[in-house]
């Protein structure tokens, strides 16, 4: 009975395990196919076996951008970190009401496209923009600024479009905390700051964890933000594999690119796992 | 509690207030009459008026909708199908199946971009709307894949299994017990994949035709090459339309709630 009524569920399963071996593994599997196959000379690929792609990513240009883009992703990981872990702690110690308010006008932001926020930073970065008349008007600089195009405004970008995710994972991790441990720990005698690095940190890591991962690993790939905030003074592994994409055509490399973007990308998800021992990312969603 | 300080509660206030500070710019200066951006020169409606007459504007929300409506229902019902199946089947893949299907929100989404450009012209499927909601659909997937999955496991299974001690088939007890009390994370998972399509452009760049715009790529494009406010005309539109949904979707969850509650509650 109970063997005929799993049978009879057992196809539910097929669209997922379709599409995914079509549409995620196949794709995936070809571009490592492709990362080691040659170039043609002037447009396409020749299947013949080489590593020269991955050579190619020794040479020192390359390894920079990849050196930049992985200081730029911890950058803003660690300016995430300092800005979101607070907010999703304070917000797990509202009240009720006010955690279902601040849910609210967290939300409206995050679903706004990243687009038009982005927009948004543009007008004000802008030389002669928003912030750049009032901090003439305030007298504290003479000339026009230009922050536009700069790596800062970069960093502004990407700190603002990754917060949410460091907020949400923090807070859904923090609202099953039990605060009277803290308390707890403090009448025993523990400092604040010993309460809260033994108790609320070690019982939040989880979700500090996660909201770690779902900042540094889109953080590697955002080309557009780099674009537009970074005018092309600010070259990404994401700005990279665009232009070797769709400018300079060389898709064996490209894949190679991405097959060390993916390697590294498995790395930081397989260290949170071991270091959380949980399996699932946290407010993931 | 102990509430000694206040100054928990002004830092969430003033981190919440900046996250609205690029968009507030965006919606004030759609009103703008000065072409350039800096510059104040009095309230105006023109760029929506400018807007309204940009056929190829209405071209791109038009492929935005469809190319949501359809990537959401495809990873609606394969997701949901698919989180269904896993909790009631025992098989050894298992686990790399689960692993491979919600990739796509776990890896860069360049990657995917990637992968997608290089693997639709080896099987030499045209570059359109047909490349665009497969590969939406792969990221839209995860979305609604997790939050049922986390319903079902969260669910009493005495409940079906009374129902199937009853007598009812399974497909009865799909239709009438699992899928009523799973419904909100459908809905929440499909909403929020629409969201995240309607919003995307690094997947898209890669795998859109010569023809077919989407809104975000032709925002994109504009704010590459030159910007006028008719954009922040587009945006401010866009930013009422996100709110709009977001009520809705306040709202569904609450009707939804409150219907499964009856549905228990039934004799």
């Amino acid at each position: 009975m109970k063997k005929r009524k799993r049978k009879g569920e057992a196809w539910t399963i097929v669209p997922l395990y379709l599409f995914t071996l079509l549409f995620v593994a196949g794709p995936i599997i070809y571009m490592v196919v492709l990362s080691f196959m040659t170039r043609a000379q002037t447009w396409g690929v020749v299947p013949e076996f080489t590593l020269k792609n991955y050579q190619d990513i020794g040479e020192p240009v390359y390894l920079k951008t990849f050196w930049e883009s992985l200081k730029l992703g911890m950058l803003s990981t660690v300016l995430v970190t300092a800005l979101g872990y607070p907010f999703g702690y304070f917000m797990a110690k509202l009240t009720a009401k006010w955690k279902k308010r601040t849910m609210m006008l967290l939300m409206i932001p995050f679903w706004t496209s990243s687009l038009i926020r982005l927009y948004g930073w543009i007008i004000i970065f802008r030389t002669g923009g928003v912030l750049d008349s009032l901090l003439s008007a305030l007298h504290i600089t003479e000339e026009p600024l230009k922050l536009l195009y700069t790596y800062p405004a970069v960093v502004v970008g990407m700190v603002y479009a990754l917060l949410p995710f460091m907020i949400f994972s923090v807070y859904s991790s923090a609202e099953k905390l039990d605060f009277s441990l803290v308390e707890a720990a403090r009448d025993l005698g523990a400092s604040p700051m010993k309460a809260f690095l033994t108790v609320s940190l070690k019982l939040t890591l989880p979700g500090l964890l996660s909201g770690v991962v779902l900042t540094f690993v889109p953080s590697m790939g955002l080309f557009f933000i780099a674009d537009i905030l970074g005018g092309n003074k600010v070259v990404l592994v994401g700005n990279l594999i665009q232009e070797q994409l769709m400018k300079a055509h060389n898709w064996p490399f490209a894949a190679a690119l991405s097959v060390a973007l993916l390697v590294l990308t498995t790395v930081v998800i397989w260290l949170y796992r071991k270091l959380s021992g949980v399996k699932e990312l946290e407010g993931l969603v | 509690m102990k509430n000694r300080t206040k100054l928990p509660n002004v830092y969430l206030g003033f981190l919440l207030a900046l996250m609205y500070v690029p968009i507030l710019l965006v919606i004030i200066y759609s009103f703008n009459e000065s072409k350039i951006s800096s510059v104040w020169s009095g309230f105006s409606l023109k760029w929506y008026g400018e807007l309204f007459r940009d056929a190829a504007m209405f071209e791109a929300l038009k492929n935005t909708v469809i190319l949501g409506v359809l990537s959401c229902l495809c990873a609606g019902v394969i997701g949901t199908l698919g989180a269904f199946g896993m909790t009631r089947v025992r098989l050894r893949t298992k686990g790399v199946m689960e692993y491979l299907s919600t990739l796509p929100i776990m890896i860069p989404e360049i990657i995917l971009g990637m992968v997608f450009l290089a693997f639709f012209s080896l099987i030499g499927l045209p570059f359109g709307m047909t490349t665009l909601v497969i590969s939406h659909t792969a990221f839209c997937i995860p979305y609604v894949y997790m939050l049922v999955k986390a319903r079902l496991v969260g669910m009493d299974p005495s409940l079906a299994e009374a129902a199937l001690d009853l007598g009812a088939s399974p497909r009865r007890v799909f239709f009438d017990i699992t899928l009523p009390l799973i419904s909100p994370a459908i809905a929440s998972g499909m909403l929020l994949a629409f969201a995240m399509s309607a919003d995307d452009v690094i997947i898209s760049v890669f795998v859109t035709g010569v023809n077919t715009n989407t809104l975000p790529l032709k925002i994109y494009t504009q704010m590459k090459t030159g910007v006028t406010p008719k954009i922040n005309a587009l945006c401010t539109l866009m930013f009422a339309a996100t709110i709009l949904l977001c009520g809705a979707a306040a709202l569904i969850g609450r009707t939804k709630k409150n219907k499964t509650e009856k549905g228990t509650e039934k004799p």
